[in-house]
C-alpha cells in the first residue's frame, strides 16, 4: 500500500497530465462528423508514432556491445519512423480529395 | 540550456497535437491539421536526437544507427503511403499502427533485458530497478498492450486484403478470456515477488499477448476491422504513453494519451454510425454469428435480370436518379466511370445525386474519398438521413457493389446479425438496379432479401465494365 502511495507521489505530474489528456482527447474530437471518421483515425495513429522518440532513446543508449539493444533499438527506430511517416503521408492523401470540393462550404 | 530547448520542442509538439487532432475533426480545416501535427512531430524528434541527455547528462551515441533507421523507415513508409491504392488505405492504417505498437513492445523488451539479470545475490529475488515496481508494472504493460495491437493489427490488415479469413471455434471467447486472465496472472507475479527467473516469465507474457491480440481479432468479421483498427489504434496510444513513463517524457505521454482517448471515443463513435455496441461488435463475430435466421428464408423465390440497354432507358428518361455506392464501386475502381454517367445523365436533364451510408465499403468515408477523387461535387454527396427523405420522390436507384447497407433485414428481422443498424431505404423508390459481380452474399455473409423483391432488377457485372457500357448505350439512344 505505501508503496503505491509513494509511487503516486513520485509521479504526481505525470498522473495528472494522463488525467486532463483523456479529457482532452474526447473533448477534442467529440463533434466529429462520419465523413472525418477514417481521415481522424489515420491522423491519430500517426500521433501515437511518438513512441519513436523511446525508439531513439533506447537506440542511443545502447553500449556497443549490447547487440540485443542495437539490434531491437534498430529494428524500433525503423518500425516507429514508418509509423510516423507513413500514417502522415496516408492521412494527407485521404485529406487531398475531400480538399478539392471543400471551398464552396467553406466561407 | 540544451534541456531546456528541449522541453520547449516537446511542448511545442504536445501543443501540435492536440490542436492538430481538433483541426483534424472538421473538414475544413482537417488537411491542416494533419500537417501541423506533422511539424510538432518533427520538432519532437529532431529535438531528441541532438538534445537529449540521460540523467546522468551523456547524450545519445550510435548515430549512424539512428539515422539509418529513420532513413529506411522514412523511405519505405512514404513510397508506400504513396503507392497504395484508394481501396487498400484501411490496410494500410493497419499496417501502420501495427508498426507503432511492435516499436512500444521492442522498448519494453530492451527496457527489460537491462534490468531483468539482476539478482540480488544469494536469493532468488531480482535486484530491484531504481523506480521500483512501478517500472517493472510500465515495461510490461508497454510489451502486453504493443504486441496486442501489433499482432491484432497484422491480422486486420490480413483480413482486409483478403489473405486471412474469419476464423472461429466453440468457446473461443473462454479461450480468449482465459489467455488473458493467464498473462494479468503472470505480470502480477513478476511485480508482486519480482523471481529471479523473471526473464523467461517475461518472456512468456510478451508470446501469450501476441497470441491473444491474433485470437482477439480473428472472430471479428471483416466489415468491422475499421472498428477493430480503431481500437488497436487507441491501444497503441496507451502504448506510446507506457514509453512516456518509462522516459519522463512529457510529450510521448501526452501524443499517447491524447490518442487513447480520442481513438476510445472514435471506436465508440464508429459503432454508433452503424447503431451497434462495441460489445456487440467485439463479441458479436459477424458472419460466424449468422444463425438460421436468414437461412430459412432463402426460398424468396427468383430474381430478375435487367439488360444494359433497358436499365440505360430507366435512367435516362428518369427524373431523379439515386447512386448508392459500396465497396464493389472501390474494387472495381470505377470512381470515374460513374461521375461520367452522372455527367451524362445530368446533360439529358436527370437530377443525379448519391446517397452515402456512414459505413459503406470498408471504413467510414471510404465512399466520400472515392467518389471526391474522381471529383464528384461535395454538395452531390448526401448523408444517410437526407438520402432516406428524399428516395420516395426518386425514380431509380442505382446500387452499385454495396450490399449489406441497404439490406431491409436490418430493419425487420430481428435474428439477423446486422439488425438494427439504419439501412438506406431503398425501396422506397419506384425501381431499383442492383449492379453486383454475383449474387454472392455481402461481407457480412448473409443473404440480401431486397434483391427478390418485384421493384429490383439485377444488373451483374463489374462495376467498371456495367458503367462504361451503360454510357456508350445512353450515348447512342
Amino acid at each position: 500500500m505505501n508503496s503505491v502511495l509513494n509511487w503516486i507521489s513520485a509521479n504526481q505530474q505525470m498522473i495528472y497530465i494522463v488525467i486532463l489528456m483523456i479529457f482532452i482527447g474526447i473533448e477534442v474530437i467529440g463533434r466529429v462528423p462520419s465523413v472525418l471518421h477514417t481521415p481522424l483515425m489515420s491522423g491519430a495513429n500517426a500521433i501515437h508514432g511518438v513512441v519513436i522518440i523511446g525508439a531513439i532513446i533506447v537506440m542511443g543508449k545502447a553500449e556497443s556491445d549490447n547487440y540485443l539493444a542495437l539490434v531491437l533499438g534498430f529494428l524500433a527506430v525503423i518500425l516507429g519512423t514508418l509509423n510516423v511517416v507513413g500514417g502522415f503521408v496516408v492521412t494527407d492523401r485521404m485529406l487531398e480529395m475531400f480538399k478539392k470540393k471543400k471551398p464552396p462550404k467553406s466561407p | 540550456m540544451e534541456l531546456n530547448i528541449l522541453t520547449v520542442c516537446y511542448l511545442i509538439g504536445s501543443v501540435t497535437f492536440i490542436l492538430g487532432l481538433k483541426m483534424l475533426s472538421n473538414p475544413a480545416t482537417a488537411r491542416r491539421g494533419n500537417l501541423i501535427a506533422a511539424a510538432g512531430m518533427t520538432i519532437a524528434i529532431t529535438g531528441t536526437i541532438f538534445l537529449y541527455k540521460d540523467d546522468t547528462g551523456n547524450k545519445l551515441h550510435n548515430y549512424a544507427w539512428i539515422f539509418g533507421g529513420i532513413l529506411i523507415g522514412g523511405i519505405i513508409g512514404t513510397l508506400a503511403a504513396k503507392k497504395v491504392k484508394m481501396t487498400a488505405m484501411p490496410e494500410m492504417v493497419s499496417m501502420f499502427n501495427g508498426m507503432g505498437g511492435a516499436c512500444a513492445a521492442l522498448i519494453s523488451i530492451v527496457e527489460f533485458s537491462h534490468i531483468g539479470n539482476n539478482v540480488v545475490p544469494g536469493s532468488h529475488k531480482l535486484l530491484l530497478p531504481e523506480g521500483g515496481q512501478g517500472i517493472i508494472l510500465i515495461i510490461l504493460l508497454g510489451v502486453i498492450i504493443g504486441s496486442i495491437s501489433f499482432a491484432g493489427s497484422m491480422i486486420a490488415w490480413g483480413k482486409l486484403n483478403g489473405k486471412v479469413k474469419d476464423f472461429s471455434f466453440k468457446g473461443q471467447h473462454l479461450f480468449n478470456i482465459a489467455i488473458l486472465l493467464v498473462i494479468l496472472g503472470l505480470a502480477t507475479y513478476l511485480i508482486g515477488w519480482t523471481p529471479a527467473n523473471a526473464t523467461i516469465i517475461f518472456f512468456l507474457v510478451f508470446a501469450l499477448s501476441l497470441l491473444y491480440g491474433i485470437f482477439f481479432v480473428f472472430p471479428i468479421g471483416g466489415a468491422d476491422m475499421p472498428v477493430v483498427i480503431s481500437l488497436l489504434n487507441s491501444f497503441t496510444g496507451v502504448a506510446a504513453a507506457c514509453g512516456g513513463f518509462l522516459y519522463n517524457n512529457k510529450v510521448m505521454l501526452t501524443g499517447g494519451i491524447l490518442v487513447g482517448a480520442a481513438g476510445t471515443l472514435l471506436t465508440i463513435l464508429m459503432c454508433k454510425a452503424m447503431n451497434r455496441s462495441l460489445t456487440n461488435v467485439l463479441i458479436g463475430s459477424f458472419g460466424g454469428g449468422a444463425k438460421a435466421g436468414p437461412l430459412g428464408k432463402k426460398e424468396q423465390g427468383s430474381y430478375k435480370e435487367i439488360s444494359i440497354s433497358d436499365a440505360a432507358v430507366v435512367m435516362s428518361y428518369a427524373h431523379k436518379v439515386f447512386i448508392v455506392p459500396g465497396y464493389g464501386l472501390a474494387v472495381a475502381q470505377a470512381q470515374h466511370a460513374c461521375h461520367e454517367l452522372e455527367k451524362l445523365l445530368e446533360e439529358k436533364g436527370v437530377e443525379v445525386k448519391y446517397a452515402i451510408h456512414p459505413v459503406a465499403g470498408r471504413m467510414p468515408g471510404h465512399m466520400n474519398v472515392l467518389l471526391a477523387e474522381a471529383d464528384v461535387s461535395y454538395e452531390k454527396l448526401l448523408e444517410m438521413e437526407q438520402a432516406n427523405e428524399e428516395f420516395p420522390g426518386t425514380d431509380v436507384v442505382l446500387i452499385l457493389g454495396a450490399n449489406d447497407v441497404v439490406n431491409p433485414a436490418a430493419k425487420h428481422d430481428p435474428s439477423s446479425p446486422i439488425y438494427g443498424m439504419p439501412i438506406l431505404d431503398v425501396e422506397l423508390a419506384k425501381t431499383v438496379i442492383v449492379n453486383k459481380r454475383s449474387m454472392k452474399p455481402g461481407y457480412a455473409g448473409i443473404e440480401n432479401e431486397l434483391f427478390y423483391r418485384p421493384k429490383t432488377s439485377m444488373l451483374f457485372g463489374d462495376a467498371k465494365k456495367v458503367l462504361q457500357d451503360l454510357i456508350g448505350e445512353i450515348k447512342n439512344l
